[in-house]
């Protein structure tokens, strides 16, 4: 089926399966920072934004985009660039896997939470795993981009 | 800049080469670069535990759209291999096919399809009939030595050297060593503690599922880019497997989206190389999670029975460990995790006047053992360090005392580093860097052990307590581990670092280019890595056994000093003085009488003087394997009326030698806690009665996520291992090892609730709770 959608601010015209996942949908047309990392919208690799709200790609199917904005991290060059700094400055980016999605998901929060402490930060990225880093330079490199952010 | 001790590029916490090219989301891993047009690979897995197959039919399959071929195991070269990814020959047994006419596990390929597309061949593979003689599974690994059941019986299955192969027995490995006569120390000592210690499987969970993919090139070579920790064992062991000459292939990885020792083993590689040889195309397969859980490894389970033997003023006499280990289907790295559940946790305690070590591992019809990070370490360190507590407490003397009184120091050695390799053999070595009573003094002040006392009641019913570990873990192989690295110089004064080290998403390719960079006195920004590609790299073992930075660090070092020495002879000539007169400082060769720069001189040497092009080579056998050390301290809240354990607390504090970059160093450190944390409270790979799995997605398996790990606080102390390049040794795995006995040490501080059995959870602590 035909859907039309607004992908990182320009207009798609895709043919997708019903039964397609936009996870799979983006992938098939190029899209590759949104990443695989289970099937059961566990693990956040393939978070998205939707309208402005993050979602976990593998969980939407891709009809349910017709009509509307999908961002991926293509489509936040700047805040990549920048949360990429601090992660890398704190040595926070590991085999980087999990990164498209958490920056995708930290851009949601920043503009859903004013000034968040670490419990609130842990608490919103909760469905963002990392196996690499165990959290704590992530947090401490989230807490330096959200401070330079503001 | 110039730093106090004269370093400039190693030492400083450099950002990764690669950060912000992942972070973007650039295509960089093998299911993002593999060929647009590749078929899809999938795999008819075994729906049990344990099965010959009668027969496969694949017509209705064949006759699908888009499917393009389908294989048996009567179509694939029968020649024993083991997928264990070691080097060569392995100490695994051989004792697998690319297909079998058995099915070992649920989840054990039956068959294989390619397809246009991934639904494509997702539909053929449901379309296969297989048909199974269903036989008796061995689930249990304590009934598994000489069950009836044989899990092993085909006739070509052989080990390489002799690791105790004993498959009529089902028994993958065994070994034992002592030194001293353990029983009659044991039988002299005042306090004589028995304990019985049980270790889970665990599952790797590497946020990237495992994916290849292989095509044929202009030369009609068979190219594969793998998620792979071990591109060179892959092309060997692909070799042999498909009845080519190791010549014929190139493996690349790309990169990688964690490993853990989860891909060094080789998984989909096999299947596309069929599809591709057969058809001519292109051909990946991008494992589900699912799959991940079902059809890769675990780490080992093991049931460790621990003697210890002491005199009451906490003198440790003699020490026995007793292993039984559960390899599952194939005995992927059952020899050698097994040895390391002793190789690298006895040599901490190495004043004692006896120690054995010894035990087998065993076949099960389960997801098949493997390597993953701590590699045996952890589960012996569960153990020991779960021990010595206990004696602690029987003594009545502090867990910190006791270790402090008994624990190996700088200057000495231990018997078991000659006597116990991995597989084979070790080697000698004194410790000429040892921190340990450093990072125990940092780290009961970190975590107040002084100031909170083991025990305290924070609120009715509700304790916290603490707990500590010791660990130690090793820097590569000895005598085996080998890597080399390859420098060019480039017109206008940049290098390319050619190495074969296979970064796995720890940042070894930036600290690698920084170790460069030292030597050579450049800016590290000047340094281009390109890695682990079998055709354009030279060697590496892999990244495994915590080797990179000790192993591939040395050889890029040596490649450095190479280059130096050269850039001097070709700057001297240009400046026409002796070689002895001048000098490179790095931005240029000065001699008596004037000066180049590296810039010019790169560029004269490529178009207008002396033509030629500087190349170099490092080349670096680890002879030794210095261990890094760590103290843990964790504290816990224990609910004794629910048993659950809430925590509160992990400090850790590590002597990994010279930091190359402190920063990585420290998630190294950081992300190896919360995997062991994971081992000690939640994670566990579950089977039902028949052998299927329980956890085999992310919400049946439970990995920490970020409201789970609390304050970790990670802590490098200062040190130098003078047999390490710039003084380093390596951090890739001790970081996991401590969380288990750590943890469960504190649980039974807090409550006196002694876990023996991981993971430590509620209903455990219940049950252990004293009357």
């Amino acid at each position: 089926m035909n859907i039309s959608l607004v992908l990182n601010g320009r207009r798609a015209d895709w043919d997708v399966e019903p039964g397609e996942a936009l996870l799979d949908a983006l992938r098939r047309h190029g899209v590759l920072s949104v990443k695989r990392g289970c099937d059961t919208a566990s693990c956040g690799t393939c978070t998205v934004l939707l309208d402005g709200a993050p979602v976990p790609s593998c969980a939407v199917p891709a009809p349910r985009a017709d009509g509307r904005e999908v961002t991926t991290v293509e489509g936040l060059p700047e805040a990549a660039a920048h949360l990429g700094a601090c992660l890398a400055a704190e040595g926070a980016d590991q085999c980087g896997f999990c990164a498209p999605g958490l920056v995708v998901a930290v851009v949601a929060m920043s503009r859903e939470l004013d000034d968040p402490d670490d419990e609130a930060i842990n608490h919103y990225l909760a469905g963002n795993l990392c196996r690499c880093g165990g959290y704590v330079s992530q947090t401490r490199a989230i807490r330096r981009y959200l401070q330079e952010a503001r | 800049m110039k730093r106090d001790d004269g370093l400039r590029e190693v030492g400083r916490s450099l950002p990764k080469i690669d950060a912000l090219g992942l972070v973007r989301g650039t295509p960089a891993y093998t299911d993002d670069l593999a060929p647009r047009e590749s078929l899809c690979v999938v795999a008819v897995r075994s729906p049990h535990a344990h099965a010959r197959i009668l027969s496969v039919d694949t017509a209705a399959a064949l006759a699908m759209p888009g499917v393009l071929a389908a294989f048996t195991w009567r179509d694939v070269p029968r020649v024993a291999v083991t997928r264990a990814g070691q080097g060569h020959p392995e100490p695994s047994p051989r004792d697998r096919f690319i297909l079998d006419e058995y099915v070992r596990h649920v989840g054990d390929e039956a068959a294989i399809v390619a397809a246009e597309t991934e639904e494509q061949a997702r539909e053929a593979a449901r379309a296969v009939r297989v048909e199974y003689e269903v036989l008796p599974a061995v689930l249990d690994f304590e009934a598994a030595l000489d069950n009836p059941v044989v899990l092993h019986p085909e006739p070509e299955i052989h080990e390489n050297f002799p690791i105790g192969f004993e498959p009529r027995r089902n028994v993958a490995s065994a070994y034992s060593m002592h030194v001293g006569d353990v029983d009659a120390v044991v039988a002299g000592s005042e306090v004589v503690l028995r304990r019985r210690y049980y270790t889970q499987a665990q599952q790797h969970v590497a946020l990237e599922p495992h994916c290849a993919c292989t095509w044929l090139d202009v030369h009609g070579r068979l190219n594969v880019m793998s998620s792979t920790q071990t591109p060179w064992h892959v092309r060997r062991i692909m070799a042999r497997a498909l009845e080519r000459e190791v010549k014929e292939i190139r493996v690349v990885k790309p990169r990688i989206g964690g490993g853990f020792g989860g891909k060094q083993m080789l998984h989909g590689e096999l299947y596309c190389a069929l599809a591709t040889l057969r058809t001519g195309r292109p051909a990946k397969m991008v494992y589900t999670r699912r799959e991940v859980f079902e059809a890769t490894n675990t780490r080992h389970p093991m049931r460790l029975d621990v003697t210890l033997g002491a005199d009451r003023d906490g003198t440790l006499r003699a020490i026995d460990l007793e292993v039984l280990s559960d390899t599952g289907a194939y005995g992927e790295h059952a020899l050698t995790v097994f040895m390391v559940a002793g190789a690298k946790t006895l040599p901490l305690y190495n004043k004692v006047e006896a120690v054995r070590f010894g035990g087998r591992t065993v076949y099960t019809n389960r997801v098949p053992g493997g390597a993953y990070r701590g590699y045996g370490a952890i589960q012996g360190n569960f153990a020991l360090e779960s021990a010595l507590d206990e004696l602690a407490g029987e003594l009545g003397l502090d867990p910190i005392v006791l270790r402090e009184k008994n624990m190996i120091a700088e200057g000495e050695t231990s018997p078991i580093f000659a006597i116990m390799g991995e597989g084979t053999e070790g080697v000698e070595m004194i410790v000429e860097s040892c921190k340990l009573p450093e990072c125990i003094r940092r780290g009961r002040e970190l975590i107040g052990w002084d100031a909170k006392g083991p025990r305290r009641e924070v609120a009715p019913g509700v304790f916290r307590g603490l707990g500590m570990a010791l660990a130690m873990q090793g820097s590569g192989i000895p005598t085996i581990d080998m890597a080399a690295a390859t420098l060019k110089l480039n017109d206008f004064g940049s290098f390319n670092l050619l190495i074969g080290a296979t970064d796995l998403g720890t940042g070894s390719d930036t600290i690698l280019a920084q170790i460069a960079a030292e030597t050579l006195g450049v800016p590290t920004g000047d340094i281009i890595v390109y890695a682990s590609d079998t055709d354009r790299t030279p060697f590496d073992t892999g990244a495994y056994a915590s080797s990179t930075t000790y192993v591939s660090g040395h050889a890029v070092r040596e490649a450095a000093l190479k280059m130096r020495a050269e850039i001097l002879v070709e700057g001297a000539r240009s400046l026409g003085c002796e070689p002895a007169r001048a000098a490179f400082d790095g931005s240029e060769v000065r001699g008596p009488d004037g000066a180049i720069t590296l810039r010019d001189l790169s560029a004269k040497l490529l178009y207008n003087e002396h033509q030629k092009q500087l190349m170099t080579t490092g080349s670096h056998l680890c002879e030794k394997s210095p261990p890094p050390y760590m103290a843990a301290f964790a504290e816990v809240e224990v609910d004794a009326a629910t048993g659950e354990v809430t925590l509160v607390d992990y400090v850790a504090v590590v002597d990994c030698g010279q930091a190359i970059n402190p920063n990585l160093a420290l998630v190294q450190v950081e992300g190896g806690l919360a995997q062991g944390i994971g081992m000690a409270l939640w994670e566990e790979v579950v089977y039902g009665p028949q052998g299927h799995l329980r956890t085999r997605d992310l919400m049946s398996y439970k990995i920490p996520g970020r409201e789970d790990i609390p304050s970790i606080r990670a802590e490098l102390v200062a040190s130098h291992e003078p047999s390490g390049p710039y003084g380093a040794k390596s951090v890739g795995e001790i970081g996991i090892d401590t969380p288990p006995a750590a943890i469960a040490n504190a649980v039974a501080a807090a409550v006196g609730a002694r876990v023996r059995e991981l993971p430590v959870t509620p209903e455990k602590v219940l049950g252990a709770l004293p009357g």
